[in-house]
């Protein structure tokens, strides 16, 4: 336990570090922002409009702006359209969602709101397949990098130094791999099989986290919401889905129709468990789904609504706006502390009930009579 | 809605990609890294089996020692023991022996003394009875250097011998 609390001690100061230093151009960014919308419009400091910015899949990278000026990281757009075939073009072209390119053009509101469309010659606009390196492909990649970089590295070391105590980044990691093969892996599945699927559970539970913490960095390259994207956890909870469903033993299909220890009118004629069973199998992925993006996702609005408290007072009186940041970078740098353990605690969460589903696939049931 | 809808070019990249990440973690992270740990587990629980093995080997030499030493202290006080019974049995056995020894000399003394005592008594009696001649001898010389004096004897020895 020393170990975690120092890693936690560590991540804890670099992220005030972090915070202070961000903060400070924020502000800079948020005076001028005000001085600009008082001479040239009447626009107001849109929170939503902020946060939704920064918690949604973009075509680029948005690093800062100052004044008018974005500063943000284009992306290449790939599209393929129905009607005029495949696209490929920088997500510079579009102008940060300002002009239209090969009629695309990133739409401001309605149904595709933030995504790019297609403007038909009848002047309706239609979605087209979107295999676009946007922010979160961004992310994804970059962090599969680093996941790839760190446990073939840490894998080397392994090799090197067999029977020597764990080094370095070894020994950060060695507790956690250690605390998922013997606390998780070992109780949920059982001890006969749980080896065949620490792969994918120690894979799941890494990239949960390390995408978790890369998403409270808020300078490039992290800062992207990846965890908090339902695609991908739909993706993570497809794999355990899968995965469940083709370790199932014959026990498990057979108790989906037939659990046994039921009163007979539950399942004849109208067959209510058999239904509710079968629900079960695919409300687990689901909510598996839900859990990690809307905790993820929450944690970066309750973060961002804090800072948005800066600009809210600011725009009433800058004096307000320097006061009230003091409150809020100190309920920032709470949240980001209190993310810290979520991240954790998510990806904990996410592997645990994966391994519980795939120990409970793999059950193996002896019933002296079935009902 | 947008934040719930999943998008399908981010599903199909993180699909693809995520596979991938599973494959070569599969091949080249955890494979090692899990062989590895259950191979130090198993070498450190080797280890500690093997070094509790050495402690009862100690244990079990150290109680052999004690009952060598044990023995052979035994042994020793069985060795002096019998050193001083063979000690005093030699000393019982040479003081028989010598008395037996001595008590055969004194015999033999005692009947080299009798007989001795004898052979003189012997001798003193023949010396006696020869002086006891030669006396009697002196003394008829004497008695009968007077004839009356040998006639009154015979006389006496007439007398004596009584005829009948």
């Amino acid at each position: 336990m020393p170990q975690i609390n120092a890693m936690i001690r560590v991540l804890t100061s670099f992220f005030l570090v972090l915070f202070a230093l961000t903060a400070t151009p924020n502000l800079l960014k948020a005076s001028e922002e005000h001085a600009v919308t008082d001479t040239i419009s009447p626009k107001k400091f849109n929170t939503g409009d902020l946060i939704f910015n920064h918690i949604k899949d973009s075509y680029e990278w948005h690093i800062a702006s100052i004044g008018e000026t974005h500063i943000a990281i284009p992306l290449p757009v790939m599209l393929y359209s129905k009607q005029t075939g495949f696209h490929f073009f920088m997500a510079g072209k579009l102008h940060h969602g300002t002009e239209s390119y090969e009629g695309f053009h990133i739409a401001t509101e309605g149904k595709y709101q933030r995504k790019i469309v297609e403007t038909m010659t009848d002047g309706s606009e239609v979605r087209p397949w979107d295999f676009s390196i946007s922010k979160n492909v961004t992310s994804l990649f970059i962090s599969i990098a680093l996941i790839l970089v760190i446990f073939l590295s840490v894998a080397k070391k392994y090799q090197a130094n067999f029977a020597k105590a764990p080094k370095g980044l070894q020994s950060w990691l060695e507790p956690i791999i250690l605390f998922i093969c013997d606390d998780i892996a070992k109780p949920s599945i059982g001890k006969e099989k749980y080896q065949r699927y620490l792969p994918f559970l120690l894979t799941v539970f890494f990239f949960i986290f390390i995408n978790n913490l890369m998403g409270l960095v808020p300078i490039f390259p992290g800062g992207a919401n990846l965890t908090g994207d339902i695609s991908v956890t739909l993706v993570l909870a497809l794999f355990t889905f899968v995965i469940t469903s083709l370790s199932g033993s014959r026990d498990y299909w057979v108790h989906l129709v037939n659990a046994p220890g039921i009163p007979i009118w539950l399942k004849l004629p109208l067959p209510l468990m058999p239904i509710v069973e079968i629900m079960g199998v695919f409300i687990k992925p689901f909510v598996l789904t839900i859990r990690l993006f809307a905790n993820i996702t929450a944690g970066h609005i309750v973060a961002l609504g804090f800072y948005s408290l800066i600009f809210i007072f600011a725009e009433k009186s800058i004096i307000a706006g320097y006061g009230i940041s003091v409150l809020s970078i100190a309920f920032t740098v709470f949240m980001g502390i209190l993310e810290l353990l979520v991240a954790f605690i998510q990806a904990y969460v996410f592997t645990l009930l994966s391994a519980l589903y795939i120990g409970l696939a793999l059950e193996r049931h002896s019933h002296p009579k079935h009902a | 809605m947008g934040l719930v809808m999943p998008e399908f070019g981010l599903f199909f990249w993180m699909l693809i990609s995520f596979s991938i990440l599973l494959i070569i973690l599969k091949r080249f992270a955890w494979g090692p890294i899990l062989q590895m740990l259950s191979e130090r587990e198993k070498f450190i629980e080797d280890a500690l089996k093997s070094a509790e093995n050495a402690k009862e080997e100690m244990v079990n030499l150290q109680t052999g020692n004690e009952k060598i030493l044990k023995k052979a202290i035994l042994e020793r006080e069985m060795i002096i023991k019998e050193a001083r019974e063979l000690k005093t049995s030699i000393v019982n056995e040479a003081r028989h022996e010598a008395s037996v020894e001595a008590n055969k000399v004194m015999e033999h003394a005692k009947a080299a003394i009798e007989r001795e005592r004898a052979a003189a008594i012997e001798e003193i009696k023949n010396m006696i009875a020869n002086f006891s001649v030669d006396i009697a001898e002196k003394i008829l010389k004497e008695k009968l250097a007077d004839d009356s004096r040998q006639k009154e004897l015979i006389q006496n020895y007439i007398d004596q011998i009584n005829l009948n």
